[in-house]
């Protein structure tokens, strides 16, 4: 039966007909829906792994041991899994490998906007874009036959418009191929001429999947009018027919690489004028070129951000649709904080004593954001902890007492146990703060390896932090409750005067996750209220100041009583009863 | 039929992907070609957030753009002023009358302007504005008022009956909150 379905459970249900067996993935938006669809089928094992390089080799090693299996990750996470992913293209597989890598144009929840196609080219691995959800589910399937026929991981592209819009589906049936056994094989140890022979392999292999890519089903033309001539993929597909219609011919590529050749010269000679319309970079343009093409691309449309049925019309010169206006400046809703988030009390504390803060990758991002405007700058996960080892060698004694590095639970685990080690190793006096909610709470509150439990929710095994920052050579590790603002400014105060290397955890779980206990929201007592504002400063949306008073927001505030510490005139009381 | 284009637009938060989910279900059943498009993520935590809800015989891109939308369903003022460029001349505004001040107004760095409604009217909109949260509370719950906007909805398709939409909730809307959810539509509606 027909329904309506996100693309990324579109790929999960892909995996589900293709007899995907083990899932290992790290959460990454837009990505991370992939894995949690896919984890409400019985019949596919689901885990978080601690990082995109782990939920690669593990997925490897999966396929080695005869399971079709497949890991998901957003595109920056390719990045992480780019060591296993250059080997594994040479070694080969037992079973099925798909690896689905979804890209953020337009950066709506990412830090940069790179474009995973590169990896495929590089890498030397096929990949496959869907342009909507019933291609998400059926180039999915594809993806495994691709992969077992030419023993090649597959990828299957994504990007936030497909992964996170809903089309219809038609779902077809689950039908497991025959299980692969295990046979060793001497040849799969990558070094000397095992490697040289496989490179020579992978060759021999990007050869026959271009042929394939000249007339498989994947690559399609429509012809329409020829006196335009449009080559494609992914969403900028829809673009294309949106703004065109039978208007223009267009060549869809539904496998961005390898890029065929003799299509492209056919359908180049059948039109009058070739566009490229890609979003990001000039992949298949520059293919176009090399191939002697004569072909427009990015003279006419943007390298940055995404694309949109109006920016299709501007750059080729037609007409907008008419729009109304007013006149007033309308404020920007930017993100924030939630009401008792515990990081708050952090960022506060950090702002107050004047601190350098190398930040990191969650949530606590949004203390970069007014009134807190207390992050300095971030780079990738876990940099937080190298990056500012680093700094701190640059900037000496005046560095180490005035900057910290700031981390999650989730991030530390994905990259920041390599960061401190080589604090304690080499032996700067930096102080890291890992900001332990117990939850992943960016990417929509997964379990990690420091909550105890798994991605089903149920028991599973649970890092020890304090024990873990200590065996890799931390004689200071302090715990706080973030609510508690006397205390965190004293803790923190010490540790960054003592003059060896320190970790504090602030501990206190995320308000968002389900089941945690809220406290009622506070009063106002209006007699006590001198309208000062004080309270405003930790930036707390529940609370604001209107005509002279304070005033709770009662549907958003949990209680969480760090307000209540800013407030000299005690009028901010617990409605607790 | 030309591809019909529907934003939901509100506060991250407001539940404005329920609403998104019924109206999906409702467009599907009607035999359409449907797309609904949403921004999950950052955005969810407070910030402005939209849905795109598109239907009819084929439907391509996944997004509305500026000056393309039949409908815009507003869970907040602000919201509907922000989105304002996106609604085609003769199209419809359908706005809760609610303020949410977003975290710049909060600390004082801007304004929130004043008599929105009637400045997107006299800009030349279509705008019918309303206490909807109030009728939310009517119904039994604040946090209602997605359904009860889809209430309102309904009022702009009288060619769809109302039992497809009470289908959709069933479909949509968790068991135990049904009854409230249908009262909340019908006060919308
Ligand atoms: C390499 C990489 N993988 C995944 C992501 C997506 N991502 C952004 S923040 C985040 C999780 C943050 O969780 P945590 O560190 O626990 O902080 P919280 O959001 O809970 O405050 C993830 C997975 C990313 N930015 N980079
Ligand atoms: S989801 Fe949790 S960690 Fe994220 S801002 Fe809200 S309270 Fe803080
Ligand atoms: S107690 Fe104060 S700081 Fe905490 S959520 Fe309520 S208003 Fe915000």
């Amino acid at each position: 039966m027909k329904e309506l379905m996100l693309g990324n459970k579109a790929v999960a249900r892909g995996l589900y007909e293709a007899a995907c067996a083990v899932i290992s993935s790290y959460p990454g938006t837009p990505s991370t829906e992939i894995t949690e669809e896919a984890a409400l089928y019985d019949e596919i094992y689901c885990e978080w792994a601690p990082n995109e390089k782990v939920a690669l080799e593990v997925a490897h090693g999966a396929s080695l041991g005869g399971l079709r299996s497949a890991c998901a990750m957003k595109h920056v996470g390719l990045n992480v899994a780019a060591d296993p992913l250059f080997t594994i293209s040479y070694q080969g597989l037992n079973a099925g490998l798909v690896i689905c890598v979804a890209d953020d144009p337009g950066m709506h929840s990412s830090q940069n906007e790179q474009d995973s196609r590169h990896y495929a080219r590089a890498a030397k691995v096929p990949m496959l874009e869907p342009a909507d959800s019933e291609e998400a589910r059926l180039f999915t399937i594809k993806a495994y036959e691709l992969s077992e026929k030419f023993n090649t991981p597959v990828f299957v592209k994504m990007c936030t418009r497909v992964a996170h819009s809903q089309s219809v589906v038609e779902p077809g049936q689950r039908v497991c191929p025959p299980r692969a056994p295990y046979v060793k094989d001497q040849g799969k140890v990558m070094m000397t001429v095992n490697s040289r022979n496989a490179h020579v392999r992978v060759e021999e292999r990007t050869r026959a999947l271009t042929a394939y890519a000249e007339d498989c089903e994947l690559n399609r033309v429509e012809m329409g009018d020829t006196a335009l001539g449009i080559i494609t993929s992914s969403t900028s597909y829809q673009y294309a027919k949106e703004v065109f219609g039978d208007k223009a011919s267009i060549l869809k590529l539904g496998m961005t690489w390898p890029l065929p050749e003799k299509l492209l010269r056919d359908f180049a000679g059948k039109v009058d004028r070739v566009v490229v319309l890609e979003e990001l970079d000039p992949i298949i343009e520059d293919h176009c070129r090399k191939l002697g093409i004569a072909v427009s691309g990015k003279e006419l449309f943007p390298i940055c951000g995404e694309f949109s049925q109006n920016l299709v019309r501007a750059c080729m010169g037609q007409e907008e649709p008419k729009t109304l206006s007013i006149a007033d400046a309308i404020p920007p809703r930017p993100p924030v904080m939630c009401a008792g988030c515990p990081h708050r009390g952090i960022f506060y504390t950090l702002k107050k004593q004047k601190c350098m803060v190398y930040g990191d990758i969650g949530c606590y991002t949004l203390g970069a954001v007014a009134p807190l405007n207390a992050m300095d700058l971030n780079v990738c996960m876990g940099a937080s902890c190298s990056g500012l080892h680093g700094f701190n060698l640059a900037m000496g004694a005046e560095g180490e007492r005035h900057s910290v590095g700031v981390i999650g639970d989730s991030t530390f685990i994905h990259s920041g146990i390599t960061g401190i080690t080589d604090i304690a190793y080499n032996m700067t006096n930096s102080t890291i703060i890992i900001l332990d909610n117990s939850i992943t709470g960016m990417t929509g509150h997964q379990q990690n390896p420091t909550t105890g439990k798994n991605l089903r929710g149920e028991p599973a095994g649970k890092v020890d932090l304090e024990a873990l920052c200590r065996a890799v050579g931390f004689r200071r590790v302090r715990v706080v409750d973030p609510y508690n603002l006397a205390r965190v400014d004293a803790v923190l105060k010490e540790e960054l005067a003592a003059a060896e290397p320190s970790v504090i955890i602030s501990r206190r779980p995320c308000v968002m996750i389900k089941g945690t206990v809220h406290k009622a929201p506070l009063k106002v007592n209006t007699e006590k209220c001198a309208g000062c504002k004080s309270c405003m400063r930790i930036g707390c949306p529940a609370i604001a100041v209107r005509d002279k008073k304070a005033v709770i927001d009662t549907t958003l505030c949990v209680g969480c009583g760090v307000c209540t510490q800013m407030c000299r005139f005690d009028a901010l009381e617990s409605g607790e009863v | 039929m030309d591809t019909k284009n529907i934003m939901i637009v509100g506060v991250g938060g407001q539940g404005t992907l329920l609403a998104s989910k019924v109206l999906g279900h409702v467009l599907l059943g009607q035999g359409y070609d449907v797309k609904v498009s949403e921004v999950h993520g950052m955005s969810q935590r407070g910030g402005s957030v939209v849905t795109y809800v598109r239907y009819g015989e084929k439907v391509y891109s996944p997004v509305i753009d500026k000056g393309e939308a039949d409908v815009i369903v507003s869970f907040e003022l602000l919201e509907a002023a922000r989105w304002l460029e996106y609604v085609k001349p003769e199209g419809q505004i359908i706005t809760n009358t609610q303020e949410v001040e977003p975290m710049p107004v909060i600390i004082g760095a801007a304004e929130y302007p004043r008599d929105l409604a009637e400045k997107m009217r006299a800009a030349g909109a279509k705008v019918d504005a309303e206490d909807f949260l109030a009728l939310a509370g009517e119904a039994g719950s604040a946090k209602a008022v997605n359904i009860v906007l889809m209430g309102r909805l309904s009022r702009y398709f009288p060619e769809i009956g109302i039992d497809a939409w009470e289908e959709a909730l069933e479909a949509c809307v968790p068991k135990k909150f049904l009854e409230l959810n249908k009262k909340a539509f019908a006060l919308g509606r």
